[in-house]
């Protein structure tokens, strides 16, 4: 008896929603084993990790919170994924859109807010461009991996960042420490909408996420970005640029992060410091492929993974698991849905061995 | 064939049947690709296997070759019942194939790609003494210290005869082995084979070129939609009758009107050069072609000639290096890439269907977009309608009687002969000035073919200028009205079908590949004084 893998003639589309969720399963199984044996209440750790954010209803604003930026990075690298551009440098691009922004409203200290918010925002959306159009331009000049250059960059960002709010734009008020001026009210946005716990970022990601729905499964555009990614020959004898792909997927999902930068800084850090760099730019491919760079998973994904941000958090107070314990649970989804995707296009069938007895077995079974 | 005999009793006290297939069954999921085959070969016979695509022929071979395992029946080899677990298992009992697509390293030499491909360890000169020997047991003809970049398509399949013949095979299964050849290398093939036969080997002759099956095998199997429908002596009957027993049906003779009168040139190439795209690619070099509506013009030759580069370099994926190098109907195109010349009513055919014409995993519906969004018009303000996507994929599908569960389908469902009549049938549709099309019917049932080359005809006969390239000789003879044939990137001056004889097009396609400084000097000769 042994197992085997047979293609199926079509993708599962069961598989397809089932093994996202499978994953988060399994997650949370595997998690509650592997704390019960280092010596945590694992169950507990679970619970509070997983359940308590959705339960407990004053846990909801801080994971729309953390969902928003999520996904609307993800919206933007699920597009590249699809062509399979791979930028896993939205974590640089999110810090310099955000330093392109603060550097704005720096420039125009007095400028009215209805002047200035739009244009700290298009800066951010900029500044994430500019910093996804090294990678373009490299790959599409020296065919240099976009993965690798992506991922140098963010190292880069982060000098930037030191550098600027360690020097120039350190807080003559700031006791010294490496941050920014706080944004005036005019340059900021408020960190929940009056009268709701939804911050202003998480109305943007829902506004994308219907954006990216159209654009992904109706426009040419994303059309031909799938058939860049599926076929590159089929793409050009189609009439598809490669290199045009290369671009625009990396300048949107590198606007995407860096807009998710500015939205971040104006409404919940109101200003920018050494802790802005939270890791949001590197989730964010957790949840593009949890979310099967769908933008509707996307949005759900982004949902879920925010979720483990704030329930680590609690199961790190009160069940005292260390602080890596939301990192591990992501880390493990990523794992299990890479793993599980293998069902989306093969079926498992446990093949029993047809007894033969006069066969006479030329090799023993690979 | 022993149909309804089981087990392995022999009933003659002669030496048993080098291969024997014992009601053997194989389903894939949606298919039964084999369905109780009975199938027996014996020692140094050639046999032919023969079927449309999609009959089971591969599947079958699969199960001989320990690529898959059957899930019902039995082989038997020398009258034993043997499982084949994987291809190794099958070259040590001594069965040995030659694949349609070759698995060679380019950047090798002949000699080392023969030595990654034994299972057993050999020193370099243990493995040269064994090659030289069987190049001198089968006047075979083969530089070991070639890189195989460097060697025409002919040379490389003979590294794979070769490799297989190292192993001294009792059974060589041969898939399509001719399709890649000039008529002279075919030639040369049915002797080695013949050779190979009467010291004993068998041969499973997989092929649908019914003419070679007629002057090579001795006994043939039919298959058809998995099953065996009739066994037959192919010396005994014709290309057409074999034809038919692999359709099932009467075959459709290809209605072409004679004594067609041209229009205005169409579609023209005016010294179109171009440089190699690849370090393995082929330049092209001053090719001049004049195709008139309504004309057929056939471009004959060896794979690896600049067939591709010369599709490319028409479709606009490669862009010439002056725009007054391609001309469509007076237009020069030569500088517009494929959205414009395309809109202008060019439209293109590639060689490949997976990935290249066709998305493998796309929908027929995304693949009727990938070409005929503007034509057919279904996009409006940058969004494509999927209502008039899936019509215009439901009206190829049912305009060229494509086999698929519906425009939903994925294209890698289809099988090879439907996957093209539905690429053919979203080109034509799109009623093109001038079409370029690349082996229309590689690999296709003679089913499938017959279809796709009565609608090229009935699209001439409409009045646009069809540009075949192909290297099935045979194909062209029937379908075109002129001809030219490319040869390392070079075209021949054109040529009138019915005027030029299968030996000279062979000469011009290269003769026999071998020795590529003669071959230049013949090309160059040919080229400068055509017959």
């Amino acid at each position: 008896m042994h197992i085997r893998f047979e293609k199926r003639l079509t993708p599962s589309r069961l598989m397809l929603v089932a093994t996202p969720i499978a994953s988060v399963l399994l997650t949370m199984l595997l998690g509650a084993i592997i704390f019960e044996l280092i010596g945590f209440d694992g169950p507990h750790a679970i619970y509070e990790t997983f359940i308590t954010p959705i339960v407990a209803s004053y846990k909801w604003q801080d994971v729309l919170t953390k969902a928003a930026p999520l996904i609307i990075i993800a919206l933007g690298l699920s597009l590249g994924n699809q062509a399979k551009i791979w930028n896993i440098g939205a974590e640089g691009q999110y810090i310099i859109g955000a330093l392109a922004g603060a550097g704005v409203a720096f420039m125009l200290p007095n400028a009215p807010g209805f002047l200035v918010i739009p244009l700290m925002i298009a800066a951010g959306v900029l500044g994430g461009m500019a910093w996804a159009a090294i990678p373009a331009w490299l790959k599409t000049r020296f065919h240099v991996s976009e993965v690798l250059s992506t991922l140098m960059l963010v190292y880069v960002a982060l000098q930037v960042l030191n550098y600027l709010i360690g020097g120039p734009w350190k807080d003559p008020n700031g006791h010294n420490f490496p941050q920014t001026a706080p944004f005036t009210p005019a340059e900021s946005l408020p960190n929940v909408l009056p009268g709701t716990v939804i911050p202003p970022g998480f109305v943007v990601a829902i506004v994308l996420t219907l954006v990216f729905w159209l654009l992904t499964s109706r426009s040419v555009y994303g059309f031909s970005v799938r058939t860049v990614g599926a076929a590159p020959n089929a793409a050009h004898y189609g009439g598809f640029d490669a290199s045009r792909t290369v671009w625009s997927t990396l300048l949107i999902s590198g606007g995407m992060a860096g807009l998710a930068g500015i939205l971040e800084a104006m409404s919940q850090l109101g200003q920018i410091n050494l802790g802005f760099p939270s890791g949001y730019g590197f989730t964010a491919i957790i949840v593009s492929f949890l979310g099967r760079l769908h933008p509707v998973g996307v949005f759900l994904a982004g949902l879920i993974l925010a979720v483990t941000y704030v329930g680590g958090q609690v199961a790190q107070t009160v069940v005292h698991v260390p602080n890596a314990t939301a990192g591990i649970f992501q880390a493990m989804m990523l794992f299990f849905i890479l793993a599980s995707d293998i069902l989306v296009r093969y079926r498992v069938r446990v093949v029993r061995d047809a007894p033969r007895a006069k066969a006479t077995t030329a090799e023993a079974s690979a | 064939m022993e149909a309804g005999e089981r087990g392995d009793v022999e009933v003659k006290a002669e030496l048993p049947p080098r291969l024997k297939l014992v009601g053997v069954s194989k389903s894939f999921p949606g298919v039964r690709a084999n369905d109780d085959v009975h199938l027996s070969v014996r020692p140094g016979e050639v046999h032919a296997l023969l079927g449309e695509n999609g009959a089971g022929k591969s599947t079958l071979v699969k199960m001989i070759y320990g690529i898959l395992a059957p899930d019902e029946g039995q082989i038997l080899f020398n009258g034993a019942p043997q499982r084949i677990a994987n291809p190794r298992a099958a070259r040590r009992l001594g069965i040995g194939m030659v694949f349609q697509h070759f698995s060679l390293f380019e950047a090798m030499t002949v000699l080392e790609n023969i030595s990654l491909g034994l299972d057993s360890r050999l020193s370099t000169r243990e493995l040269l003494a064994e090659f030289t020997r069987v190049l001198e047991t089968y006047h075979l003809k083969l530089d070991p210290r070639r890189i195989v970049s460097t060697l025409s398509v002919g040379e490389r399949q003979r590294i794979e005869i070769v490799r297989a013949l190292l192993l001294n095979p009792r059974l060589l299964i041969m898939d399509e082995p001719t399709s890649v050849l000039t008529p002279q290398e075919v030639e040369q093939l049915f002797e080695t084979l013949k050779h190979l036969a009467s010291s004993g080997c068998s041969i499973l002759y997989i092929s649908h070129k019914l003419h070679e099956i007629v002057a090579l095998c001795d006994t043939a199997t039919i298959l058809r939609a998995g099953k065996v429908v009739a066994a037959c002596d192919p010396r005994r009957e014709t290309s057409r009758s074999m034809a038919e027993m692999m359709i099932g049906a009467n075959l459709k003779e290809i209605a072409k009107p004679a004594g067609r009168a041209f229009g205005p040139p169409k579609l023209e190439t005016q010294g179109l050069s171009l440089p190699k795209p690849t370090e393995f690619g082929v330049a092209l070099r001053d090719v001049s072609l004049v195709v008139r509506a309504g004309e057929i013009f056939g471009v004959a030759g060896v794979a690896g000639n600049g067939q591709n580069e010369l599709l490319s370099a028409m479709s606009g994926e490669t862009l010439a290096p002056g725009s007054e190098a391609v001309l469509l109907a007076g237009e020069a195109v030569g500088q517009m890439g494929v959205t414009e010349r395309r809109n202008l009513g060019l439209c293109a055919v590639p060689e490949e269907r997976h990935g290249h014409a066709a998305v493998s995993e796309f929908s027929l519906t995304d693949n009727a977009s990938l070409t005929g969004r503007d034509r057919m018009e279904l996009v409006r303000f940058g969004l494509i309608d999927p209502g008039k996507a899936t019509n215009y994929a439901a009206e190829v599908i049912g305009a060229f009687t494509v086999k698929a569960t519906g425009p939903g389908a994925l294209a890698s469902s289809l099988s090879g002969g439907n996957l093209q009549k539905f690429i053919m049938g979203r080109e034509i549709l799109q009623r093109p000035e001038a079409l370029v099309v690349c082996q229309p019917t590689w690999g296709v049932d003679a089913g499938a073919a017959a279809a796709i080359h009565q609608a090229i005809v009935d699209l001439a006969a409409r009045g646009t200028a069809v540009l075949v390239i192909s290297q099935d000789l045979d194909e062209l003879l029937m379908l075109c009205d002129t001809l030219a044939v490319i040869n390392l990137g070079r075209l021949s001056k054109t040529l009138k079908v019915g005027e030029v004889s299968i030996e000279e097009i062979g000469l011009l396609m290269g003769g026999v590949h071998g020795d590529p400084s003669a071959t230049i000097e013949m090309t160059e000769h040919l080229h400068a004084h055509p017959i």
